[in-house]
């Protein structure tokens, strides 16, 4: 019997460890992806919803704001429309944005102000920036669609009531402001409770935690509270959302730029 | 703690917000025309709403007064909106008193034509008076169609004798006159078609009755020299397109414009390009480049024929959403240039500071009444401001 030679016997435990460890990364992608379906389907579904969001925001020396917004949201065949209305600070009550969010295109979003009555188109790159002075950016506020990362599963863990597995995401949004994101979401009921934010240079930059989940119309799961702590600047913002309403017949008149105009 | 607003688009109590300010503009140089170097004025503004029909139809009463203590002709009280909104499947009709904002630049206001301009709040303001008219608007998929009939025409604000930032003689709006034989009484039309195709909006706008821009007309009566406004019928043609690119937003807006003294277009292009968190920090920085240009030659009324404008805007996102803009326009015929600085912060939760520095440079000192009237010039176009650079603050109260 003729031996083999050692160098191909290097050459098939190279090909295969290669293999072997290609087919974990694609388990990984798979994996990573199903649960982010799981968890973004569970968010969905809701028809139309009415919310109000009050933000309070802690400076680096401890001073604090607040801001109250009233927010209203459709679901649509390939996307999500978000109104929003600033009632304080008492100095822009009364701007509004207006977003329409898509699950397999560039979002888009308007600005009212009120003062001069002109609706203004801002551009994408606006999404990533702090909003309203807040550790949230708008790309935070809103549950962006599975569809606008690439994933891959990461380990289990424990999170504050049972098992949670963390996926790690990446954008593929080129204005996004983040490299990667870490999303810890629950086992049991596929809700996100905490996401730590990666910047540009891929240090940590922001942690969010989400707390209070109420089951609103035995239905839809939301975070009461949502918190978010700049590691880089010792900022936090908390968001407060209160006086959940869904099924309140909204239709896309009610998110269009006539309606902007309309908003009060 | 935290004020929580349980205002909701269905709600069917009366609504209003309001907002008083104190305003006080220092210029560096007396008028010249002996004007003080002081001119502290107050504003009240309030708006008034109350929807109905489960937001089907909205009630709106806009009013606002201003103050002047130098120049009485900078008083005003005007009644922004007060209109009634239905909306219909697929249709809103609008009736009553309203503003309307057309245009997507910052430099000019080229399209903007249905209401008239409020030309005594500031050489640059944004401010306008409140129009009577029936707007019917339309709205299908990427398509929006306004159709507007105005109900009458408004006079133009301007600064009067005591007043600054204006010509060597006073515009006297008292001996306005019209082209039209119903005066300011006649029904004009208005319609706007716009567009949306991401990532361009483009809007197609068309006017037919009284110009808001009145030419000024010299008035030699040697005892009291003045300009006396005219106003005439006018057709306009006008384009206002945007493209938005991730960062980059491309705008402009042209028009083209019949009757009057003359015909003319006119073309208003350019970018605004924002970069978020500049050296690392949390401020944004928009950078606005665009250029001016307008084919008329004979009016002294508008400064901008062949202009560069070049902006900052510095957006600090910090609890006392704190923004710098500064802004330069070059006249690319002549030394002329216009150098402002305009910033604002919150103080607290209801209310805000605002400054605003304006510096006029580049052109010579002002004519005399005499030489203005004789041989008004048109090259300078902004000489009869060249004493007129100033700084302003003004506080103002949100409730």
């Amino acid at each position: 019997m003729r031996r083999i030679p050692p160098y191909l016997i290097f050459l098939t435990a190279c090909l295969a460890g290669y293999l072997s460890a290609n087919v974990t990364a694609a388990d990984a992608i798979a994996q990573g992806e199903h649960i982010a379906r799981n968890a973004d389907a569970q968010l969905r579904g809701y028809g139309d919803s009415m919310v109000d969001l009050a933000m309070e925001l802690t400076g680096p020396s401890g001073q604090t704001a607040t801001r109250a917004v009233r927010v209203q949201s459709l679901e649509t065949e390939d996307g999500e429309y978000t109104l929003m209305v600033f009632d304080t600070p008492r100095d822009v009550a009364g701007t509004s944005l207006l977003s329409h969010n898509y699950r397999a295109r560039d979002d888009q979003q308007w600005l009212y102000l009120p003062a001069i009555r002109r609706v203004k188109q801002i551009g994408a790159r606006d999404k990533s920036g702090p909003f309203m002075g807040s550790e949230f950016a708008f790309e935070d506020i809103v549950t962006p669609f599975y569809e606008k990362f690439s994933y891959r599963f990461e380990a289990e863990d424990d999170c504050a009531n049972g098992a949670c597995w963390i996926v790690e995401r990446t954008p593929k949004d080129p204005y996004s402001g983040y490299t990667r994101q870490r999303v810890w979401i629950g086992q049991e009921n596929h809700l996100i409770h905490r996401i730590e934010y990666f910047d540009r240079r891929d240090s940590l930059l922001k942690t969010y935690t989400a707390q209070d989940f109420v089951h609103h119309s035995n239905k839809h799961w939301r975070p009461g509270q949502m918190q978010m702590v700049n590691h880089q600047n010792k900022r936090q913002t908390r968001l407060i959302w209160s006086d959940f309403r869904f099924d309140s017949g909204l239709s896309d008149r009610d998110f269009s730029q006539n309606a902007l105009l309309r908003a009060r | 703690m935290l004020a929580l607003s349980t205002l909701t688009p269905f709600t069917s109590a009366l609504e209003y917000r309001a907002e008083a300010g104190v305003e006080s503009r220092y210029f560096i140089d007396r008028g010249a025309q002996g004007q003080a170097r002081h001119h502290p004025a107050i504003h009240l503004g309030a708006e008034f709403w109350h929807s109905l029909n489960r937001g089907r139809d909205l009630l709106t009463f806009s009013p606002y007064v201003r103050l002047d203590a130098e120049d009485s002709q900078r008083t005003l009280a005007d009644i922004r909106e007060l209109s009634w909104i239905h909306v219909g499947e697929g249709y809103e009709l609008r009736t009553g008193v309203r503003q309307v904002y057309w245009g997507v630049t910052e430099g000019a206001r080229l399209v903007n034509i249905i209401n008239q301009t409020d030309a005594a709040d500031g050489p640059d303001t944004d401010k306008t008076l409140g129009q009577p008219m029936v707007n019917l608007a339309l709205e299908h998929g990427n398509h929006m169609l306004d159709l507007f009939l105005l109900a009458g025409a408004r006079e133009r604000t301007f600064p009067g004798e005591d007043g600054r930032l204006r010509f060597p003689v006073a515009v006297d709006s008292n001996q306005s006159r019209w082209e039209s034989s119903r005066g300011q009484e006649r029904l004009d039309l208005a319609a706007r078609w716009q567009w949306n195709r991401y990532p361009f909006v483009l809007g197609i706008t068309a006017f037919s009755g009284t110009a808001r821009e009145p030419e000024l007309e010299l008035d030699p009566d040697p005892t009291r020299p003045r300009l006396t406004p005219f106003y005439p019928l006018i057709h306009q043609a006008g384009i206002d397109l945007q493209a938005t690119q991730g960062d980059l937003l491309w705008k402009l807006e042209a028009i083209q414009r019949w009757g009057g003294r003359e015909d003319f277009h006119a073309a208003n292009a350019g970018f605004e390009y924002t970069q978020v968190g500049i050296l690392d920090s949390r401020v944004d920085l928009g950078w606005l480049l665009e250029g001016l240009y307008q084919s008329r030659e004979s009016s002294p009324a508008t400064p901008f024929e062949r202009d560069i404008l070049l902006g900052w805007r510095f957006a600090f996102n910090d609890l006392a959403g704190s923004e710098i803009l500064a802004s330069t326009i070059l006249d690319t015929r002549t030394s002329e240039r216009v150098v402002s600085i305009e910033g604002r912060r919150r103080l607290g939760n209801s209310w805000s500071v605002a400054g605003e520095i304006r510096y006029i440079s580049g052109t010579p000192e002002p004519q005399s009444a005499g030489a203005f009237l004789s041989n008004p010039d048109t090259r300078y176009t902004l000489r009869p401001l060249s004493r007129d650079s100033y700084g302003q603050i003004e506080l103002s109260w949100f409730f």
